[in-house]
């Protein structure tokens, strides 16, 4: 055996941190896409309990987190992109007045000042569709969030098994 | 009831048998039970169907004869009501223990169009192996789900032909002789089903 060089010791994050990184203010989606993104995220912005319910078959996967705003001004979080899904949207189930169950999109979502935000089973979530590569259990799934400031955070949400309860 | 002969009510068996009876009724109503899910008993038909799963073209409730059957439509191109309530679903059915065994969880998808009797057993065995995943004809389903009275309604589809189904969120439980019991949904705990599935398994 020969004696290799030890490659730099990656601190270990916990699983619920996002991936946070440079602040690039009015970067375009193109740009993103070439270059490593810039993890940056509006000033104040924290990521808690971020999760993807698997589901089998490839079917559209829900993904979701806790945006916590400790800033004094309202964030608006106005889309997601990944690189693991060729789709990503904002979506909400509601209960109709007759009780039944639907779901739609929405193009906003309002994180205001010293509060927080949920986006978690039954009311708002990530609606993550068309794999780019098979997701199982375990796995991370890369989100880039998108804020009206036009900033983006990056977000890692592990892959929690079908029948994962809150 | 027409009242006992007064030679018959003097016999000391039939007052033991009398009193007997009054014990038992008081002791009724002293354990009147609380269901945490709604109590719907008798107000829906009992449980019957004609379903397509992976194995079986016709799977009916012959097949789940003696189970505690938990029956929610839904569809798999949900991503969160559907599987959220599976999910409960599917942890109070394994919290029972080695009593899971006595209970199946029916999930029966209301969009035929997109969900396989193949994919929907991979779907429902995601979240329990004592689930099943049935669906039918377009018409079969519209049927069934008239039986008991579920609502359901395919929306527009998008430009990539992607489509929202509306749809009732209730679970119907029923008890092991096929009788409907209870109504739950995705407001309901998994400690709620579980508490009302021990109950139902031991005091049928």
């Amino acid at each position: 055996m020969t004696a290799r060089a030890h490659p730099p010791k990656r601190r270990r994050r916990p699983g619920w941190l996002p991936v946070l990184g440079l602040a690039l203010a009015g970067a375009t989606g193109a740009s993103l896409r070439a270059a490593p993104p810039p993890p940056a995220g509006p000033p104040g912005i924290e990521v808690r309990q971020p999760w993807v319910r698997w589901l089998p078959a490839g079917l559209p996967a829900a993904g979701y987190l806790t945006l916590v705003n400790i800033s004094g001004e309202d964030r608006t979080l106005t889309g997601a992109t990944s690189p693991d899904y060729a789709s990503v949207m904002l979506h909400v189930s509601y209960t109709l007045p007759n009780g039944d169950m639907s779901m739609r999109p929405i193009s906003r979502l309002r994180v205001p000042a010293h509060g927080e935000q949920k986006l978690s089973p039954g009311g708002y979530h990530l609606m993550l569709m068309r794999q780019r590569h098979p997701i199982k259990p375990g796995d991370t799934v890369t989100v880039d969030l998108k804020f009206a400031d036009g900033r983006i955070l990056r977000v890692g949400l592990p892959v929690k098994p079908a029948g994962q309860t809150e | 009831m027409t009242p006992p002969s007064s030679a018959v009510a003097r016999l000391p068996w039939f007052r033991a048998l009398a009193l007997s009876l009054l014990l038992l009724a008081g002791g009724c109503f002293h354990r009147s039970l609380h269901w945490d899910l709604t109590d719907i008993s008798g107000a829906l038909p009992n449980l019957q169907f004609d379903l397509a799963t992976k194995d079986r073209p016709h799977f009916t409730e012959a097949d789940l004869r003696g189970k505690v059957v938990l029956m929610y439509f839904g569809y798999m191109h949900c991503p969160d009501v559907c599987p959220l309530t599976m999910a409960r679903l599917g942890e109070a059915v394994r919290s029972l223990g080695k009593d899971a065994d006595r209970v199946r969880i029916l999930f029966i998808s209301v969009d035929p169009k997109r969900d396989t009797p193949a994919l929907l057993h991979a779907y429902a065995q995601a979240f329990s192996p004592e689930a099943i995943g049935a669906t039918s004809s377009p018409e079969g389903i519209r049927d069934l789900a008239k039986l008991y009275r579920v609502a359901y309604q395919a929306e527009a589809p998008d430009p990539d032909g992607n489509y929202v189904v509306t749809h009732s969120k209730g679970v119907y439980v029923f008890d092991a002789a096929g009788r409907v019991r209870l109504l739950g949904s995705d407001s309901d705990s998994a400690q709620a089903f579980e508490h009302d599935l021990r109950q139902l398994l031991q005091s049928p």
